[in-house]
């Protein structure tokens, strides 16, 4: 089997898993004091902004994708008309 | 209402977060919406299973203790889109899940979900009981070897006891999966037979998964192995398993053993 995978050039998974485990430990072990960066910013970030505006929980979105360079966080706001009006 | 389905199994390494991945994605397959739960708090892996540990924001313990609403833990699948993942937390420990707060998590989970897989940690400790508590039906997961059917014993004797169906009189469905089995060994009495296993644990079989390179393989890639490569052997088990949870008859075929060209023209001498 593993030669005809050879011959075949058929994608070996145990460099998949290397890779996603390097990542994946490269940020566990960057937490320090057992506190998620990205759990910090969101709620800091929500802060900032209720201080100006009200803000519904239900409508807050975020996303977090952990890339090996780059890690997005992706916060979607709902703004209503009625929060925004008199500004 | 959405049905609680925990897996168990006491000992550690049996296949139990390989089964609530692959069994998670064939029911979702078969078009019921499906949240698969990681009850291993401080040791999560079902994430990992799952592919999607990039994408892990808020967890569990978030919900129970209010720091995340249970919409912005949840984690849909890129796959299969009827499909969620919750999260443990890796960084706090199993005393940051309450028994009041798993059951408020538990009932919002059942009103958006046909089905709530709940991922067991090995043991019997809190977090094992919790993942348990709130089940409707739980499903065994066994090897056939003499410490794994000790410790599925003693975890049938829990939910027969320490579940919230037990105590409230209703009848706790259990179903035991035989998973890690080798046909050949067991053919040769090196392993104990499906039979065996059958009459100590005294509980209906849903499913026998043979020992297989394909669930490394998914495991390796994070993809649950009834999406990764449907076709093998262990996800048709897999599959099959989900279907009988639907109610569907199907008979459970044991799996003979396959044995070589080679061995089969020398006879067993060779493969001995």
């Amino acid at each position: 089997m593993s030669f005809l995978n050879f011959i075949l050039g058929g994608r070996r998974s145990a460099p998949v898993a290397r890779e996603r485990l390097q990542v994946m430990l490269a940020h566990e072990r960057s937490l320090t004091g057992g506190a998620d960066l990205a759990a910090i910013l969101q709620k800091e970030i929500l802060e900032v902004i209720a201080r100006h505006i009200p803000i519904d929980r239900d409508h807050v979105v975020v996303k977090l994708d952990r890339g090996e360079q780059v890690s997005t966080l992706e916060i979607d706001i709902e703004m209503p008309e009625t929060a925004l009006a008199g500004r | 209402m959405g049905k609680v389905l925990v897996v168990t199994s006491g000992k550690g390494g049996v296949g139990k977060t390989t089964t609530t991945a692959a069994l998670g994605a064939a029911l979702a397959q078969t078009g019921e919406t499906v949240v698969v739960v990681d009850f291993d708090v401080g040791l999560r892996n079902l994430d990992l299973v799952m592919g999607a540990e990039r994408r892990v924001v808020f967890d569990l313990v978030n919900v129970v203790q209010g720091d995340a609403k249970l919409p912005q833990a949840l984690i849909r699948d890129k796959r299969v889109e009827n499909l969620s993942l919750l999260a443990a937390s890796q960084t706090r420990d199993k005393d940051a899940l309450t028994e009041p707060g798993v059951g408020r998590v538990i009932d919002e989970l059942r009103e958006g979900f046909d089905w709530i897989v709940c991922d067991s940690p090995a043991g019997i400790e809190k977090g094992a009981t919790l993942a348990m508590r709130f089940a409707d039906l739980a499903v065994v997961v066994t090897n056939p070897e003499v410490s794994s059917v000790r410790d599925s014993d003693r975890i049938i004797g829990m939910l027969d006891s320490k579940t919230h169906r037990a105590e409230t009189g209703d009848r706790m469905e259990k179903h035991l999966l035989l998973t890690r089995f080798d046909a050949a060994r067991a053919a040769r009495g090196e392993m104990m037979s499906v039979e065996d296993v059958l009459e100590i644990l005294a509980i209906p079989l849903l499913g026998i998964v043979s020992e297989s390179p394909d669930v490394l393989t998914a495991s390796n890639v994070g993809c649950p192995i009834t999406l990764h490569n449907p076709g093998s052997a262990a996800a048709r088990a897999y599959d099959q398993a989900a279907r009988r949870l639907l109610g569907e008859t199907i008979a459970v075929n044991e799996p003979r053993e396959r044995r070589s060209f080679m061995s089969r023209l020398f006879g067993r001498k060779a493969a001995a």
